[in-house]
């Protein structure tokens, strides 16, 4: 296989400036709106809708990374990676900080009643709560105190996050589940992707420890 | 102007639908400006398109609502919910516009001695339009306060006499697949049916409703004709209500079906009767920041209260 191409580290510090600035741009868009006034009859639903739609779009592109790296063959997308995290972390913030603030202005009495209360919250509660030490872990120090393999296995946690995601929205739709349903479906792929990688990398390994044999090393010396 | 039967038609000159309906209301609205200048006199029902201004038509004075403020009629067109047209808050203003709401025909039947179907515009004249001014509560957790135009629906139970056997009433909205997007996409189990028992839909609070802001209704808003219940959560109000129907078992209504332990018979306003999804106890009201509380029967308790006098509200929800 020829060299791939690699962006240099300028150019992917570049990519992460420009995928800050594209996944905030909803963000602008709803600040003008409050200020203009063109969020509608429901400015409060809206911003809580848009804020929490963008949490699940950045979660399922920060998903998307790993299978597009092995199916596109862009190993330099995971450098991209924790940028996309920890701008879902964002998103989840502000539409976490919508519900405390404009919803029950900071009643944490309440807040707590509500969690406990309606299943919708109570997943959507959970999985922000679940997003929380993913974020705390993202810088280099962190991972290095944890050691690659607990990192890992902490940052599974991402999965039930997806899960409890879609169930947040599942549950909060009066009736028409259309559109939840497309982000489960969305998930769904993502999840398989990364099942079939799993699968084709312990082949892999099983080959690789096969061929590494004593017994494979001398066939092929012959 | 030559009239072509079907036959000599090709399709080329087909005009496609939206655009034959789009035309075809604004050949209304053309043709009402016409009728309401050459004729300022002429009565009120010839002049049926929506939005037509329903000149003299007086406020009820016990319907005032002083000191809380009406919504803006913008808000009232935009934000609706009418899952016929889809299911989102935008929907209906953006698809309910082609509706054809002339001619019309509401059938009043079931168990009454006089069963009849009523021209819309006919039964516009059944009693005195008057203004009334209702807070509008939905289960969703906001409110409005909104101008409606009608009149109590117990004129017209009164006209159609029902038996003994008449216990509750039906109300049955157009389900047109052609015309309504959300029919055709089947999110509930259409037509959409709502209904009431009896003593309360001869409350004087029921309004039978064809106008809001001294217009008639927008077709989002549930034109050409629809209930308004201000005690009870919004989609207790059928919209373009195509039939009425008097029965002696408690009907079932679209939302009881779809969802049976989230919506009863009765959804009477009530902040201690949370819905799984929504908190009852506070609502907003569109335009504010704050919540308000939200009240037992939405304020009118005063005069819906002894109607479930020694009923659990826990239970009939
Ligand atoms: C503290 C945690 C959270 C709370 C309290 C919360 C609360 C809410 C509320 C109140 C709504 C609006 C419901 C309605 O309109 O009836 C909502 C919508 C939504 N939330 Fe959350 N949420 C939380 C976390 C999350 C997380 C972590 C995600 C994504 C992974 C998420 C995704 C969504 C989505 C997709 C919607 C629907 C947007 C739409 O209707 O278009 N939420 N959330």
């Amino acid at each position: 296989m020829s060299e791939r191409w690699q962006p240099s580290p300028r150019a992917v510090q570049r990519m992460r400036w420009a995928l800050i600035a594209l996944a905030s741009l909803p963000l602008g868009r709803l600040v003008a709106g409050a200020v203009l006034g063109t969020l509608g009859a429901n400015p409060i639903e809206a911003v809580t809708h848009s804020t929490g739609t963008w949490t699940l779009v950045m979660l399922a592109v920060t998903l998307a990374v790993t299978p597009l790296r092995r199916l596109g063959g862009w190993p330099w997308l995971l450098r991209l990676r924790r940028t996309l995290g920890l701008l879902t972390f964002a998103w989840a913030c502000l539409h976490a900080l919508t519900y405390f603030w404009f919803d029950r202005f900071f009643d944490w009495a309440d807040i707590v009643r509500d969690i406990g209360k309606r299943p919708f919250i109570t997943a959507g509660f959970a999985a922000f709560v679940l997003l929380v030490p993913l974020a705390a872990t993202s810088t280099n120090a962190a991972i290095r105190w944890l050691g690659g393999r607990r990192w890992q296995r902490l940052h599974y946690a991402v999965y039930a996050v997806a899960v409890l995601g879609v169930a947040h929205f599942v549950w909060l739709v009066k009736k028409d589940l259309r559109e939840p349903l497309i982000y489960a479906a969305v998930f769904a792929l993502l999840f398989a992707l990364r099942i079939a990688g799993w699968l084709q990398e312990a082949r892999r390994r099983a080959r690789d420890a096969k061929s590494a044999s004593p017994l494979a090393m001398r066939r092929k010396a012959f | 102007m030559l009239i072509r039967r079907a036959s000599d038609i090709v399709p080329s000159e087909v005009t496609p639908e939206s655009l034959f309906r789009a035309r075809r209301t604004w050949l209304g609205r053309a043709a009402l400006l016409g009728v309401a200048a050459a004729a300022p006199a002429l009565p009120l029902a010839s002049v049926m398109a929506q939005g037509a201004r329903l000149a003299g038509v007086k406020p009820n004075p016990h319907y005032a609502l002083a000191g809380e403020k009406t919504n803006p009629v913008t808000e009232f067109r935009s934000y609706c919910n009418f899952y016929e047209f889809g299911s989102s808050k935008s929907d209906p203003a953006q698809y309910a516009g082609t509706l054809k709401l002339r001619p019309w025909t509401v059938a009043v039947e079931g168990a009454v001695l006089k069963p009849r179907t009523f021209d819309v515009d006919e039964l516009m004249r059944l009693a005195a339009l008057e203004e009334r001014v209702y807070r509008l509560r939905c289960v969703e957790g906001w409110s409005m306060v909104i101008p409606w135009v009608g009149f109590p629906l117990s004129a017209l139970i009164q006209q159609v006499q029902p038996t003994g056997q008449a216990k509750y009433v039906e109300f049955t909205t157009l389900a047109d697949r052609a015309q309504m997007p959300g029919v055709r996409s089947g999110i509930l189990d259409w037509p959409y049916t709502e209904g009431l028992r009896l003593d309360e839909a001869m409350h004087p609070l029921a309004l039978l409703t064809f106008g809001a802001y001294g217009e008639m209704l927008a077709p989002q808003n549930g034109a050409p004709v629809r209930m308004v219940l201000p005690w009870k959560y919004g989609f207790k109000s059928a919209k373009s209500i195509v039939r009425i129907r008097f029965v002696e078992h408690e009907p079932r209504s679209a939302w009881m079906k779809a969802n049976p332990t989230e919506y009863g018979f009765y959804a009477n306003v009530n902040p201690n009767v949370d819905h799984p999804r929504w908190s009852q106890a506070s609502e907003r009201r569109l335009g504010e920041f704050g919540k308000r509380k939200t009240l037992l029967f939405n304020g009118y308790g005063e005069q819906v209260a002894s109607l479930y006098a020694g009923m659990d509200l826990q239970k009939f929800y």
